[in-house]
């Protein structure tokens, strides 16, 4: 019964992030300029990566895979994010003007 | 001449530590027992400490003070990231590709350089928002639309991050 | 029909769209942004088929792969961040 449940709820957790990875993809070929597309990689980079991984890991149960998994998600975690500034960043710093509709300040300051 | 010691101490914690924490994922990594392995494994995680050491990684506040807090802001996140990544979903698969990228500029709470890391990438992290440039505590974010840029600005995010790292 | 396979297929999917953005550029950041997507979907692929053919010691290669991938990027990056200085260097010149 249980591992019926396991079963299905990770079937749930791959087609979904299968789901996912796949309007990444097809984001980064439609959308317009680079700025945008690095939304449509981040979406793959942490919701798809979440959803893949945490299926595999209902499958895995409680072994060292479990363990191996849940070190290659945080890796993907730490470095994905911390890549996407550093390509931005590069991107802006080169001279690439983000295009943009509206510029906003925050007013509320921490005090 | 109390703090400064103290200080150290705080130092000393933080680098055993991270040398307890290395030597714990190689071990479980590795699987091997055998002494010359072992011995390998000791070797690199003292190199890599001290590499670390070199950066001045040990002299900043440690993130151990914010350990507990951590499971209560990687939930909040979690949900975050959830809620944006079905934003952008509907986004790129709509036929018309409604964006407005809109740049935002903010100040960030937390003062040290670990907390404003950990709200850059919080904020890259979520899908729909990517910050481009942290200088100077001052952070420039590109948002794919204007209401994820509104949302992002009522969000407490950057409250959050100042509580988290430093308390 | 495994449940693997479909996410494979659809990781694959996904790999041959961004290797398309790739080739389509139009800038090399745009590339290099494509070439990284393509680095962590391989990550993800690794141990997706780590359970699909009952292999567990590819998560390995997945584990060795994302760290390769994320130097690499930052690597390129750095490159090209001193190429196009010293190239704006020589048209100031």
């Amino acid at each position: 019964m249980t591992e019926q449940l396991i079963d299905v709820l990770s079937w749930v957790l791959l087609t979904a992030g299968g789901f996912f990875v796949l309007v990444g993809g097809v984001g980064a070929l439609r959308l317009p300029n680079f700025y945008t597309r690095m939304h449509a990689a981040s979406v793959t980079d942490t919701m798809a990566t979440f959803l893949i991984l945490g299926g595999v890991m209902l499958q895995a149960g409680l072994s060292l895979a479990t363990i191996k998994l849940i070190a290659i998600l945080v890796f993907l975690l730490l470095t994905g994010p911390t890549a996407s500034y550093a390509l931005a960043n590069a991107a802006l710093l080169s001279g690439m003007k983000p295009d943009v509709c509206a510029t906003k300040k925050s007013k509320e300051q921490a005090e | 001449m109390q703090a400064k010691s103290s200080a150290q101490t705080a130092k000393a914690l933080a680098i055993v530590a991270w040398l307890v924490l290395l030597v714990m994922v190689w071990l479980l990594l590795s699987g091997l027992f055998k002494p010359l392995l072992i011995g390998l494994g000791l070797f690199s995680c003292v190199i890599t400490v001290y590499v670390v050491n070199r950066t001045g990684f040990f002299d900043q506040p440690s993130l151990l003070n914010a350990m507990p807090r951590m499971p209560k802001y990687m939930a909040y996140l979690f949900v975050d990231i959830v809620k944006s990544s079905i934003d952008v979903t509907r986004i790129v698969l709509n036929p018309k590709l409604p964006i407005s990228p809109t740049e935002i500029e903010m100040d960030a709470a937390p003062q040290g350089h670990v907390g404003q890391a950990i709200l850059g990438n919080s904020i890259t992290l979520s899908p729909g928002t990517v910050t481009i440039d942290v200088h100077q505590g001052k952070l420039r974010v590109h948002c794919l639309t204007q209401a994820g840029a509104d949302e992002l600005l009522n969000s407490k995010i950057n409250q959050r991050t100042a509580e988290l790292t430093e308390k | 029909m495994s449940m693997y396979l479909i996410v494979s297929l659809a990781i694959l999917v996904t790999m041959g769209l961004a290797i398309v953005r790739a080739l389509r550029g139009p800038s090399v950041y745009d590339r290099v942004l494509a070439v990284n997507m393509f680095g962590t979907k391989t990550v993800l692929l690794l141990s997706v088929v780590a359970f699909l053919y009952g292999r567990p010691d590819f998560l390995d290669l997945a584990l060795t792969y994302a760290l390769i991938n994320f130097v690499g990027i930052l690597a390129v990056l750095g490159f090209f961040q001193s190429q196009s200085s010293r190239r704006s260097d020589d048209t100031e010149k």
